[in-house]
């Protein structure tokens, strides 16, 4: 390990570091622009000069490696200077426009001017002007303010892997852009927004709504996709004003994907905000009592096969807890979460799990995807691949939707059968992943959901068991869910019990008329039309197709308004905290599930969400004792073998901005929609 | 806004493809790098296109070249926008391009400048009505030695004054093919008052064309 001198202390760091690195490990700043920790290096902000002894020239520290016997100097009066200049020229052409710039308060140019600039500017002569860029409904541009660090068009190539952004013309010219006038189509665009160091790309949505010092910030976990990005919920009053992402180098890093960040002005609109009870056929207001009296009426009487509960893609871990402890009191056994239908087999852990975990995706040497998307399903996640893919020597292959995922690979058709052969081992690629040391599949829903899923499955593990995916401290076979609450629901046991229904059969069930009641928690994803005359009660907290269908309606809590736990698709349990209270009459989910419970007269024995959650830690223990963590899953039999029907995969996921109720409601989102996949009715000539 | 990313400004024709001589030397320079790094074609592959569509780069020939190199449209666009010997918007026949950098602006190149836009009538940017020729001012051309000098099409014209560069443009509009290099007469960049080193070698010294 070189050993070098900074300010005169004599400090060894890994080689390969660069000097600016090696000075963040002893605590000394650097100033910079340009460098990020996960992006190439350019080294043109100039920001970070440092002294070099016996180099005739200031060095740029973000460019320039580690060597031993190196002597830096990172305080001393030249540097200062050199600082000092370099912030001068950076502001020659930046405008003065801080009060009305919405990157101010959390600017790097406004907090390096103040620390290392001048305290004036003696520049006097025009400004440059930049036109305004158009990059989509998502990121709003204010050119003129771009100091040309590259930051975005780096993160664009490199990590979204959508090369559409890039620096045009030269000099005192240069325009970063698309050249030509497009939308980013990149899942992961707002990204840019929080690399760019100034005020030249901002979060359109949010634009002049408020400051950041305004804003109360609450640590919380992504609901949206499966992933469990960590997330930084920005509010105000009573208002969640933008979603921001927290580093977790185990889940998202430092990325959000933009339906995560921008579909939450979907939580201001269509909110359930009182009960309703349906009377006449029409949804009238009513108080929780009467919403209650109306739901005891109808269980009262029911026996427990006669009743069913789903829980949907959102739901959290502590509500369907107390939820399924509430109708198995009342003989329900017809419980699930699989709203969809996925042909998830709850027996064996190992066998929903995203068993590699994310970051063990870098691991890998070869990897298989069947019937998914990545890019569409969970975009951060496909992000990690692409960074896997970028190392080099990462044969992937997919059965399923050809699709553009940000990187090469083989496809071997849509058609599910050609699995036999990588099974049974007469394809080429069996022969790629059982070469490989660490061969890893990623199932997708889109396999899942279909009549044959639960033979795909099968077929899934045999693959995993016949390509040596499954040994010692490695396991190749992932599930990528899309529903943040599936994980938590099946660890819970969210499943049909003895005799039970699962969704199809309690769907037939309810159209048959042997279901009676359906309480449905947040679900939405389900066929209403199907559920017949059966009584629905609907706790949610958007007026979406379950609340349309419903005959009670509860309102509950969206994840921003809750304190709860969400398991991700690796299986790792992560607490949500509660940013702002939610609107009106609602309440928090399981409040409401312990508030029917009394009223039922089946009173359930929790009265706070520490003794709920120590009631769920008997259930499942790891999402109390190991939050955060991942424990890894036994292997085991799971799936039936079965005949496949040649029927082409594809991806559960169509519009990427468009999956859930809050999405749904938001819109934002629904000029995505417009942009991305509307066609010309996109733009009108009062936009951008 | 810049002349280079104002180009949205022209007329652009909607399609753009290489002819088959032009794809034969495209061929040929593509043979010239590796299969995996086909990318640094760009350059001669815009440049040849560019002499194909008299002498300038419609969006719809980088994106022809893009597809060609299979690479992103932006990388292409980027490399055009950067290098001003490529055009953006059309040209005249005659593309005179006068250096104004320090060396030859030293030597006089405002004379050379203005003795253009009064023999063509026209500015900085600007084409002639017949488009027989476009004037630009352009960076560096790396003919210091015979400064001050121009490019017309691909000759160069060193050691003008205001009179030799009316006359180089007289002959060109009589479409006659004006004497290249030193206009001052001496061969290549030998100092102007005749050799004063390695005199002897003249007489011996095979080759050379003086």
């Amino acid at each position: 390990m070189p050993k070098l001198t900074i300010n005169g202390r004599e400090v060894e760091v890994d080689a390969g570091l660069t000097v600016l690195q090696a000075c963040e490990q002893i605590g000394i700043e650097i100033p910079r622009f340009c460098f990020h920790e996960r992006l190439s290096i350019a080294g043109n902000c100039r920001m970070c000069l440092v002294e070099m002894e016996r180099a005739p020239k200031p060095v740029a520290s973000c460019a320039m490696p580690v060597a031993d016997g190196m002597v830096i100097r990172t305080d001393s009066d030249k540097v200062r200077q050199m600082r000092k200049g370099v912030m001068e020229f950076l502001l020659i052409n930046h405008p003065l426009d801080c009060p009305i710039c919405d990157q101010g308060g959390e600017c790097d140019l406004q907090d390096q001017a103040m620390a290392y600039g001048m305290d004036r500017g003696r520049y006097h002569e025009n400004k440059r002007a930049v036109k305004d860029k158009y990059l989509g409904p998502l990121v709003k541009t204010e050119m003129t303010r771009c100091i040309h660090c590259t930051r975005c068009i780096r993160f664009i190539t490199e990590v979204a892997g959508v090369p559409e952004l890039g620096a045009t013309a030269r000099g005192e010219n240069t325009e970063v852009g698309t050249y030509v006038e497009k939308a980013l189509t990149s899942e992961l665009s707002g990204n840019i927004i929080d690399l760019c160091p100034v005020g030249a790309l901002t979060n359109r949505p949010f634009a002049f709504s408020a400051r950041s010092w305004e804003l109360r910030k609450t640590e919380s976990i992504d609901a949206m996709d499966a992933v469990g990005s960590n997330i930084r919920i920005d509010s105000r009053g009573t208002e969640v004003m933008r979603i921001m992402p927290r580093l977790n180098e185990d889940v998202n890093e430092e990325w959000l994907g933009d339906r995560s960040r921008f579909a939450c002005d979907g939580l201001k609109r269509q909110r359930l905000d009182r009960p309703y009870v349906r009377r006449d056929g029409k949804l009238r207001p009513a108080s929780w009592a009467e919403a209650f009296a109306a739901i005891k009426e109808k269980v009262g009487p029911a026996e427990g096969s006669a009743m069913a509960v789903i829980a949907g893609d959102q739901a959290d871990c502590e509500s369907m807890t107390a939820l399924k402890d509430l109708f198995s009191k009342v003989g329900v056994t017809s419980f699930d979460c699989r709203q969809d239908g996925a042909a998830l087999d709850p027996s064996c852990r190992a066998g929903y799990l995203f068993n590699t975990t994310i970051a063990g995706i870098e691991e890998a040497d070869a990897c298989l995807l069947i019937g998914t998307n990545p890019r569409l399903e969970a975009p951060v996640l496909n992000a990690r691949i692409r960074k896997r893919y970028q190392m080099g020597r990462f044969p992937i292959a997919a059965v399923g939707p050809a699709a553009d995922l940000t990187y090469r690979y083989d496809h071997l058709g849509d058609d599910p059968t050609v699995l036999r052969q990588i099974a049974d081992g007469s394809h080429d690629f069996a022969k790629v992943l059982k070469d490989a040391a660490r061969p890893m599949l990623i199932l997708g829903q889109g396999a899942l959901t279909r009549p044959d899923g639960a033979a795909i499955l099968a077929l899934a593990r045999q693959i995993a068991e016949a390509t040596g995916m499954v040994g010692d401290g490695w396991n190749g076979f992932n599930v990528l869910h899309t529903a943040a609450a599936r994980v938590g629901g099946l660890d819970l046991g969210f499943v049909p019990g003895e005799g039970g229904r699962d969704t199809a059969a309690i769907l037939d069930g309810a159209g048959k008329g042997e279901v009676s009641l359906v309480y449905l928690l947040d679900a939405d994803g389900i066929d209403m039309d199907r559920l017949g005359g059966a009584f629905v009660v609907y706790q949610g907290h958007h007026g979406d197709a379950g609340a349309h269908r419903a005959d009670v309606i509860l309102p509950g809590a969206a994840y921003t308004e809750k304190d709860a736990t969400y398991v991700n698709t690796e299986g790792r349990a992560q607490r949500a905290q509660r940013a702002v209270f939610p609107p009106g009459e609602a309440r928090e989910d399981w409040a409401v599930v312990r508030a029917l419970s009394e009223a039922l007269g089946h009173k359930l024995p929790y009265d706070t969400l520490a003794q709920l959650r120590a009631r769920m830690g008997e259930v499942a223990p790891h999402l109390v004792e190991a939050v955060d963590e991942v424990t890894a899953a036994p292997w085991g039999d799971f799936g039936t073998a079965g005949d496949i029907d040649p029927a082409p995969l594809a991806s559960p996921i169509t519009n990427y901005y468009m999956t859930d109720p809050i999405s749904r409601a938001s819109p934002t989102m629904a000029e995505c929609t417009a942009t991305f996949l509307g066609g010309e009715q996109a733009r009108t000539g009062t936009d951008g | 806004m810049s002349e280079q990313t104002d180009a949205g400004a022209v007329e652009q024709p909607a399609t753009f493809a290489f002819t088959e001589e032009t794809r034969k030397a495209a061929e040929a320079v593509c043979a010239k790098y590796p299969a995996d790094r086909q990318d640094s074609a760009v350059m001669p592959l815009l440049d040849l296109a560019q002499r194909q569509n008299d002498g300038w780069l419609p969006r719809a020939a980088m994106d022809y070249v893009a597809e060609y190199l299979d690479m992103p449209a932006i990388q292409v666009y980027e490399v055009a926008t950067f290098y001003t010997m490529y055009n953006l918007k059309p040209v005249g026949k005659h593309h005179v391009q006068v250096c104004t950098n320090l060396p030859c602006w030293l030597r006089g190149s405002d004379a050379v400048m203005k003795a253009c836009s009064k023999n063509l009538g026209v500015g900085k940017g600007q084409t002639t009505e017949d488009g027989m020729f476009t004037l630009s001012e352009v960076e560096c051309l790396g003919a210091c030695v015979n400064a001050p000098m121009m490019q017309i099409g691909d000759d160069y014209y060193e050691d003008l004054d205001a009179d030799s560069t009316a006359r180089i443009l007289d002959e060109l509009k009589a479409g006659d093919t004006p004497k290249t290099g030193s206009q001052a007469g001496r061969t290549s960049s030998e100092p102007a008052g005749g050799l004063t080193s390695l005199t002897d070698l003249g007489s011996s010294a095979k080759g050379g064309d003086a």
